[in-house]
């Protein structure tokens, strides 16, 4: 392969990961809230308001159940309005970080109820705020899930960033749209496939080490 | 003085501290006005009435065992108290406030003068010992260093200061329990619930829980309620006993009265699991209904005090019979001897009703169980 080529494959996934890594961050700071509030506002819990929790929760699901190519498309005027244009990188942004959030909501969701309901009770008989049982309790007893959902939102969306190349997102989608399927070229779909896979990998390693450290549960010695 | 009299009669609410006191003024810890907890129905199932009729004062620097089986009531009972729940109707008093009439803060407020502890200890796995314990310390507002000097003093008194960065998934259960004992005691409350506290424990270690609920009792003066299903716990630490049936107060008083009552079929069995007063099965399989001639008829009698020393040899010299011992138990309930004596008299129907007549003039209770040959 020529050094070209793999200049090219090497910008494309500088492309792809900060993609990724943007969308992830933005997604999780949005995702994160939400699915806490998923967790904790159904009647009689914390921060109980039955009615929001149904809202948000349909709301989550529609999103959820938007095919992620036709979301991408489906949005492309508000993509305009926050990027300037619809094409590459920068404006796959947000689409990716659309369709990230509701599914992070969802995942933090369930590792917040995973909590032993136990340790609520137990918070609230200190006379703790509902504030400071999720900031105390919930939230560092839910980390190693948590580490865990991000971990498998970061390779999701490593899968639908490359899908945005298909329209024009950049990144190793795009590489291997254009250079391996429009232009023949086995050996560079061959190489963004070795390369995504790669990626996956090396984002699945690092999450479940970090997931294991901070799990307590387990004895560590 | 006639047990069964100072137990069955309706008594005010004052009279529950001990027999001797039962005209004095309790100063109550906590006191329950006329309480009822109903919890209302939910998604198709019906209303479930919790609590009723429940009105009676724990005494300050009490160790007040709460007893029933379960689904009696027991746990509602407690969260009552540390307002994790409200009544329906009533009030709950917890040191003179009326702690079901708060809410938002000031309950936040008043929560840190109670402490609990859980069956499953409810321990944090992401905090090491010491950051458990901090636990209420911060969420109190205290300052780190405060905090740090606090939790010492308090790993210092349950004992186990060498665990002090240890994740609970490394400790034992009794480990684990201290330090949720010691995360109860961090904001110096006036009063513990204890929540089936000891019922994950094995005999031994739960003995030495009870044991530092005891000197904690006696040298801080917490009061102390103990929700437990286990006669072997009220029996070892607590004085006052509440027992709790359907939702319903259905004893309460000095521990060892409550244990040798014989109309209420909850006590007795607890009774019966504490003096392990099943017969012994040689005796039992022999058992019968009817009397058998040269035989003997089979009589418990439970008895209390010094009195149930000597009550085999009265009844064999004033009734001039022979009495035979075929099979007895006397513990130690509440600081009193409490003990059941299965004895067999000779002759048949006439010789039983004889002595139960004589058992009972002189206040044991006794009750025939049937024949052997």
């Amino acid at each position: 392969m020529s050094p070209e080529l793999i200049n090219l494959i090497i910008q494309a996934t500088g492309e792809s990961l900060f993609m990724v890594a943007v969308a992830a961050l933005v997604a999780t700071s949005f995702g994160l809230p939400i699915g806490i509030f998923l967790a904790t506002s159904g009647k009689g819990e914390l921060f109980a308001a039955p009615r929001i929790n149904a809202v948000l929760g349909v709301v989550v699901n529609a999103t959820r159940s938007t095919p992620f190519i036709i979301l991408v498309v489906a949005i492309i005027p508000f993509t305009r309005l926050i990027a300037g244009t619809s094409i590459g990188s920068g404006a796959a942004i947000v689409p990716l970080t659309i369709a990230a959030t509701p599914f992070i909501a969802r995942l933090v969701e369930a590792a917040i109820r995973e909590v032993d309901a136990g340790l609520i009770e137990t918070a609230s008989s200190f006379g703790a705020t509902p504030l400071q049982i999720v900031l105390k309790v919930l939230v560092p007893e839910a980390l190693p899930a948590l580490l865990l959902a991000l971990t498998l939102a970061v390779v999701s969306l490593l899968g639908y960033s490359a899908m945005v190349g298909a329209v024009g997102g950049g990144g190793l989608g795009d590489l291997g749209i254009r250079y391996g399927y429009q232009r023949f070229m086995p050996e560079m779909m061959l190489a963004v496939v070795v390369v995504l896979i790669a990626l996956v990998q090396t984002v699945q390693t690092v999450g479940d080490y970090f997931a294991k450290r901070v799990n307590r549960r387990l004895r560590h010695r | 003085m006639n047990v069964h009299q100072s137990l069955t009669a309706a008594r005010p609410l004052e009279s529950f501290s001990s027999p001797d006191s039962a005209t004095a003024k309790v100063d109550a810890m906590v006191r329950f006005e006329g309480v009822e907890k109903t919890y209302p129905a939910y998604r198709g199932k019906p209303g479930v009435r919790a609590l009723q009729n429940i009105d009676f004062a724990i005494p300050r620097g009490s160790i007040t065992g709460v007893i029933g089986r379960s689904g009696a009531g027991k746990s509602s009972l407690v969260r009552l108290i540390n307002g994790l729940e409200k009544p329906t109707t009533g009030r709950v008093e917890v040191d003179g406030r009326d702690i079901s009439a708060l809410s938002g803060r000031e309950l936040r407020l008043a929560q840190r003068s109670i402490g609990m502890i859980f069956q499953h200890f409810n321990l944090l796995s992401s905090r090491t010992a010491a950051a458990n314990i901090a636990l209420p310390l911060e969420i109190a507002g205290w300052s780190k260093a405060d905090i740090a000097v606090r939790v010492a003093e308090l790993l210092d008194l349950v004992d186990i200061a060498d665990k002090h960065d240890r994740y609970p998934s490394e400790l034992s259960g009794g480990q684990k329990q201290r330090i949720g004992i010691a995360r109860a005691l961090a904001t110096r409350p006036s009063v513990l619930l204890s929540d089936e506290a000891t019922s994950a424990l094995d005999p031994q270690t739960t003995r030495a829980i009870l044991d530092l609920l005891a000197n904690i009792n006696r040298e801080l003066g917490v009061t102390i309620v103990l929700i437990t299903h286990e006669m072997s716990v009220v029996r070892q630490l607590a004085k006052e006993v509440v027992v709790i049936d359907a939702g319903d107060i259905v004893e309460r008083g000095h521990v060892a009265n409550i244990f040798t009552h014989p109309n209420n079929p909850i006590p007795q069995t607890f009774l019966a699991e504490v003096l392990g007063a099943s017969l012994p099965v040689s005796l039992a399989s022999r058992l019968q209904e009817k009397p058998v001639t040269g035989g003997q008829a089979v009589i418990r009698v439970l008895v209390r005090g010094d009195a149930g020393d000597t009550v085999v040899a009265r009844l064999a010299r004033e009734l001039s019979i022979d009495v035979a011992l075929l099979s007895a138990r006397i513990d130690e309930i509440g600081g009193q001897r409490v003990g059941s004596l299965t004895i067999g008299v000779p002759g048949g129907d006439a010789t039983a009703a004889q002595v139960l007549a004589y058992l009972s003039q002189h206040q044991f209770s006794a009750e025939r169980l049937g024949y052997v040959a």
